[in-house]
């Protein structure tokens, strides 16, 4: 672990000295996050995103925790729990407000670290571990967002829990008892809400859990870098601590100053009106669309309109309902594949001309328009629109990707990061 | 004072020599094995806790008095916390259903297959979307009914005829009608 020139943990204070020869916690800290984890001198501002993830992670636990403590999970007391924190709770508004929010800009972050990974293939080999462990997070973080939001028993929650449990109703077979197993009766009903708060609660403590594994295997091979160039000596790395703590720490005070402004002057900007109706089985709001950080998967899961099968028999291989469930998996399970999709050793994108103009132009379009389409009614406009560009991104990871990897000339790559830097060759060593 | 060496490396030979398996390793394979079936064992009641409870079972029947539905009217009752139509229709609309018994549709059913004998103009019907499980529109008056006229589900488009049957979108079944269904009087059905 680490490169042979990391600085080695040494304590000053004899308190501290006593304290690690019993327990190298201080040791483990030092080599993690402090001066022993030399780190690419050229990390730009997207190599923040990890930290503020993290901090996010804190944020959601330390204000869940307080919930938790004036929630009720009871069909009858959750919604008017969550309006007693509201109201009467000293700042209970503002710690479920910086939940709500806090979920989307943790959210936010997250997409924009995945971004990062994908534009400078941060899931190449040797980091392979980090990104398939970086996907576990993700669909945690999805199975938590979901199961929180079903929380307060509003008209969202409600139906949120219905449709998203009716994906599994999907599977042949098994589907409708597996369906009734997970919500524990017919419908969505007490016993939903009670295993849905115990879960919530659980799950992000199995997320801290799997970052830990996350961080570890990245402090295997150490962080990427933008030129995708490995570090060669020790003038291609600075101690991570100083250099980027500080950076981290810019990065959280804007990341804070963001959230803070959301959370007092936007509150409900990204969530849904229709939630503040207490839950009603017996009638499904107007037009019912998930959190936002989920439109593009639930685009996809609407897309399918017709059954898959022999044209003109009658015979149906995979129902229409069935497709759009293993499309909306498979869109993000299709991850764990990449870094054996795209089989091009050079990292960065900056170094890719081909990769570029299909990742600025191809993918991100379709996710934003994807994006779009989960968000607006179904509509034949808006599904066929879904249908285009979620077929393109199903083409751009199993097609477009291995192709690109086999024709694409690269342009050259600097001689080592410190080249890239500071245009002069990394000196020989003087030896 | 310390034994020679040797009778120790014959014992280990002697050791060797033991035909395969060894008692050794049936007491292993015994011992996982019973702490598996145990474990597989203990593992039942942490899954079937989450099946439907007693209570929740025990709500599998009810009775509705339809005897304020007019025709061309529909109600939303609830069935093991489910939403329900009972739908009283006109005889327009059960000739319209009719014309369309014999139309290409997704999952074939006359509306005879839909009713009770001789009951045709009774429609029951879960109000529960095969899709994913919305309720659909078009049951109360004013209602978006969809492009044929029936049910129309607001969450993913799911268009369904004047019978309940599937037409268009992405639902892969026909509303469903409970099996268990009967007319305790003129007036009365009784739901499970």
């Amino acid at each position: 672990m680490s490169f042979p020139w990391a600085q080695e943990y040494k304590p000053k204070h004899p308190l501290m000295q006593w304290f690690d020869e019993r327990l190298p916690l201080p040791r483990l800290v030092y080599n993690s996050v402090g001066a022993g984890y030399p780190t690419p001198r050229n990390l730009n501002y997207f190599w923040n995103f990890g930290s503020l993830a993290g901090l996010a992670l804190v944020i959601q636990i330390v204000t869940g925790v307080v919930l938790a403590m004036h929630y009720y999970s009871t069909v009858d007391g959750a919604f008017n729990s969550v309006e007693h924190i509201m109201r009467n709770v000293n700042s209970g508004w503002l710690i479920r407000y910086a939940h709500m929010n806090g979920a989307s800009f943790f959210f936010i972050v997250v997409y924009i670290h995945m971004f990062r990974g994908l534009y400078f293939g941060s899931y190449k080999a040797p980091r392979e571990m980090i990104w398939l462990l970086g996907v576990v997070i993700f669909l945690l973080m999805m199975a938590t967002g979901f199961l929180g939001y079903v929380l307060p028993w509003g008209q969202m929650s409600f139906w949120a829990a219905q449709v998203i449990t009716g994906f599994f109703s999907a599977i042949p077979l098994v589907g409708e008892p597996l369906r009734q197993w997970l919500l524990g009766g017919f419908a969505p009903d007490q016993a939903t809400l009670s295993r849905f708060f115990s879960l919530h609660y659980l799950l992000p403590f199995v997320i801290a859990g799997v970052i830990i594994l996350h961080i570890w295997a990245l402090h295997i091979p150490g962080s990427s870098n933008p030129t995708g160039v490995p570090v060669k000596k020790e003038e291609d790395t600075v101690p991570f601590h100083p250099y980027y703590t500080a950076k981290d720490g810019f990065g959280v005070g804007v990341f804070l100053i963001a959230f803070v402004i959301m959370t007092f002057f936007a509150p409900n900007f990204m969530g849904h009106p229709d939630n503040y109706i207490p839950a009603n089985p017996l009638s499904t709001p107007a037009h019912i669309v998930p959190e936002w950080y989920y439109w593009p998967f639930y685009a996809i899961l609407r897309a399918f309109t017709v059954d898959f099968g022999i044209p003109f028999t009658g015979i149906v291989i995979i129902p229409a309902k069935l497709m759009g469930v293993l499309a909306m998996f498979g869109s993000i399970l299709l991850f764990f594949f990449l870094p054996w999709l795209d089989t091009s050793p050079v990292r960065s994108g900056h170094y890719r001309p081909l990769f570029k103009k299909f990742f600025w132009f191809g993918l991100i379009p379709s996710v934003i328009i994807l994006s779009i389409c989960g968000v607006m009614e179904a509509t034949t406009t808006w599904l066929i629109l879904a249908q285009i560009s979620g077929a393109y991104y199903f083409a751009h990871f199993l097609i477009i990707l291995p192709l690109i990897s086999r024709i694409e000339k690269p342009l050259p790559l600097p001689g080592s990061i410190t080249e890239a830097v500071t245009g002069k060759p990394l000196k020989e060593a003087a030896a | 004072m310390r034994k020679p060496a040797e009778p120790a490396v014959a014992k280990e030979a002697a050791v060797a020599a033991v035909e395969e398996p060894r008692r050794r390793d049936f007491i292993h394979i015994a011992t996982v094995s019973f702490a598996g079936v145990g474990t597989a064992a203990a593992a039942v009641p942490m899954l079937t806790q989450m099946s439907a409870s007693a209570d929740v079972r025990a709500l599998a029947s009810i009775e509705v008095d339809v005897s304020a539905i007019e025709p061309g009217q529909a109600i939303k009752t609830m069935w093991r916390k489910q939403p329900v139509f009972v739908s009283r229709l006109t005889p327009e609309k059960i000739a319209e259903a009719k014309k369309d018994d014999n139309a290409p549709m997704r999952d074939p059913q006359t509306l005879e297959e839909r009713t009770l004998p001789n009951r045709e103009e009774w429609l029951v019907m879960l109000a529960v979307c095969t899709h994913l499980g919305c309720v659909p529109t078009g049951a109360a008056q004013g209602e978006p009914k969809g492009d044929f006229d029936g049910y129309f589900c607001p969450c993913h488009g799911s268009h369904y005829d004047v019978a309940g049957r599937i037409r268009k979108g992405p639902a892969p079944t026909n509303l469903v009608v409970p099996e268990e269904l009967s007319f305790v009087s003129d007036t009365v059905i009784k739901i499970g």
